[in-house]
């Protein structure tokens, strides 16, 4: 398959500094969007089916038109997401350790769609390789005209900073982003006004996941027809998709949109290490529903997965294994999300912990055979709406679908009063 | 440290940097450029004076809340929030092994229980010659290498417990 976003990654590959970039087409995508209008810009973009890659898949030139029409020279703001907390996923970090102009390109030309003055990298702390790699790439692209004023004669005006963040997974929901980035506690804001309306600071905001940017630079150069033919599905482009736990060779590979779920599986992470049996797979990050063998000829297409019952989120699989025990995986997501959560909506902050005391209770052997409805209620309780964000309803996923696939294992562990899995 | 330094000002947006070397004065200064106000740049601020002094104390905490004229409840209000803010004293090499469901799938608890013995110490504690903190920690974007460990900014990837000596050793051998 034909490499895009990965065409300058890999094993021995140093990330290209600017002339190198500019030399394998880098920045053509950026000079072309600027001699577009910005209203073009969204328009092919929306032609192009890009969807965000930060787990919720939506249309990326849609968001981008809910920016109010504004004077020239309006603050307005353009957000990366790299704060990458999700539990299995690592794709971003590789994306900017590996190529950060490819991603400054697809900032920039996000940019000037919606005429941002300004932008912000919201960076996760432990990626300081990332962090000194997009801090020289700023600074080559200052030198060259490519940031500041007037880049390239244009009359385009952009700067960019890095913004490095000191933990919490809530930094991720793109609303706490801003309240952290403003240097407040990250909890989420009300929607509406949505931050392509009010966001930082009040001013229309955009934030979009870094691999979304990613791909940004191959649209504007290839055109939307083009990324459309990348993908062997409805779902345009390539993704990076990737596998950990107990899977031979675990890693991140960059595969076309729809690609079956069993060669991501069996081909790049091939199969389960030697002693271990495949029982089933998260398949996009800790916050998405168990899918199990029968799924696993299903591509990898947003709606498809939707309709199987999970979501796609970040492509990033996380492999259960026979010899793990599925209560005690769900008991480590449970415990994960409730450290996490923000603390400010009663039903996340005291629901959660709630939950992982029952399962916990369960896992050691103390659980009551009317402890699998109390968890059915907390998965209905912390369905999406009943919470101010979606961190409880996605805390849940994992635990709604183990307890319908892997139902015989909570009642093992009820019956036995003790972990099967523990010897 | 403390020396007294005379106001200095951005645009008129800061205080006093009476608690603050000029290195961190400097550095926050350089830092407020980027953001509009005083206040997005608290959270960077404690990152700064904690990059140099190990921690936040309340009177480092009290320090960055003048120099950027904010109250100090609003400060501490943002570090408490956030986990790598540390508002305790903690070691020169902060250890902090992932717990994640990957991490915990490929045996993070059999490191945790390893580096309790090798340090002598439980999670949460420091040694007693302020070397290492052990911690727990949240996905650290690496599970295809899964089980991590991260001493300060440096990854170790793929750990095995038998390899937790050869690991700590550079970390033992620096001087404090
Ligand atoms: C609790 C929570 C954590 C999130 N964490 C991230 C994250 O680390 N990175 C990310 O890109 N999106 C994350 N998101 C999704 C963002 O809110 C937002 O939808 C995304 O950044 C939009 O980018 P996209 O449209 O390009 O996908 C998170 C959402 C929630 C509810
Ligand atoms: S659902 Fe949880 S994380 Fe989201 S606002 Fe409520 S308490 Fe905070
Ligand atoms: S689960 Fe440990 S690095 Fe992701």
């Amino acid at each position: 398959m034909e490499k895009v976003l990965t065409r300058h990654i890999g094993q021995g590959m140093n990330p290209p500094r600017l002339v190198d970039y500019q030399q394998s087409g880098g920045y053509e995508g950026f000079r072309n969007a600027l001699r577009m209008k910005p209203a073009e810009v969204v328009d092919l973009v929306k032609a192009s089916n890009l969807r965000g890659r930060g787990g919720a898949g939506f249309p990326t030139g849609m968001k981008w038109s809910f920016v109010p029409p504004g004077e020239p020279g309006q603050v307005r703001y353009v957000i990366a997401n790299a704060d990458e907390m999700e539990p299995g996923t690592y794709k971003d970090r590789w994306l900017l350790e590996g190529d950060p102009h490819q991603f400054l390109e697809g900032m920039m030309i996000a940019a000037h769609a919606v005429q941002a003055l300004t932008g912000y990298i919201f960076l996760r702390c432990e990626y300081t390789l990332a962090a000194r790699r997009l801090q020289e790439a700023i600074e080559e692209n200052t030198r060259a005209n490519l940031l500041g004023k007037n880049i390239l004669g244009s009359g385009f005006n952009f700067s960019l900073h890095l913004h490095s963040s000191a933990g919490r997974y809530i930094c991720g929901e793109e609303t706490a982003l801003i309240n952290s980035l403003e240097g407040r506690r990250a909890v989420p804001r009300a929607k509406p006004p949505f931050p392509q309306v009010s966001g930082l600071w009040g001013k229309p905001t955009v934030v979009n996941n870094v691999e979304t940017f990613c791909n940004l630079p191959h649209i504007l150069r290839h055109g939307p027809e083009w990324f459309i033919g990348l993908g062997l599905v409805k779902d345009a482009g390539t993704k990076i998709f990737g596998a950990s736990g107990r899977v031979k060779t675990p890693g991140a590979w960059e595969l076309p949109m729809g690609t079956p779920i069993r060669e991501i599986f069996e081909k790049y992470a091939g199969g389960m290490q030697d002693g271990y049996r495949f029982r089933g797979f998260l398949p996009g990050g800790g916050s998405t529903d168990f899918l199990v063998e029968q799924h696993l000829d299903l591509p990898m297409e947003y709606d498809v997965i939707g309709k199987a019952g999970s979501r796609m989120g970040t492509g990033q699989l996380i492999v259960l294994d026979d010899r793990t025990c599925p209560v005690a995986m769900v008991l480590n997501l449970v415990r994960f999300f409730a450290q996490e959560s923000c603390g400010w909506c009663t039903p996340c902050r005291d629901g959660l912990p709630h939950a992982g005391h029952i399962l916990m209770e369960i896992e050691q052997g103390r659980g009551q055979a009317r402890d699998l409805e109390k968890l059915e209620g907390f998965t209905r309780f912390l369905a999406p709406g009943n919470t101010y964000c979606a961190l409880a309803p996605g805390a849940v996923e994992p635990l709604q679908s183990a307890l319908k696939y892997f139902r015989e294992d909570f009642e093992r562990h009820i019956q036995q009063k003790g972990c099967p899995y523990r010897h | 440290m403390q020396e007294r330094i005379e106001m200095i000002t951005l645009e008129g947006r800061t205080g006093s940097a009476d608690g603050l070397s000029p290195e961190e004065a400097a550095e926050i200064l350089a830092g407020l450029s980027q953001y509009p106000d005083n206040q997005a740049m608290s959270i960077e601020a404690l990152k700064i004076v904690q990059h140099h002094r190990g921690w936040v104390s309340n009177e480092s905490l009290k320090a960055v809340a003048a120099f950027l004229r904010l109250s100090p409840e609003e400060v501490e209000g943002v570090a408490t929030f956030y986990n790598l803010v540390y508002r305790q004293r903690v070691g020169t090499h902060v250890v902090r092994v992932c717990d994640s469901v990957s991490c915990w799938i490929m045996g993070c608890e059999a490191l945790v229980g390893e580096l309790q013995n090798k340090l002598q110490l439980t999670l949460g504690e420091t040694t007693a010659d302020g070397r290492f903190t052990l911690l727990p920690g949240p996905c650290m974007g690496a599970c295809d290498h899964a089980p991590v460990v991260m001493v300060g900014d440096d990854y170790h990837f793929d750990v095995k417990a038998e390899a937790i000596d050869a690991l700590l050793k550079p970390y033992r051998q620096k001087p404090l």
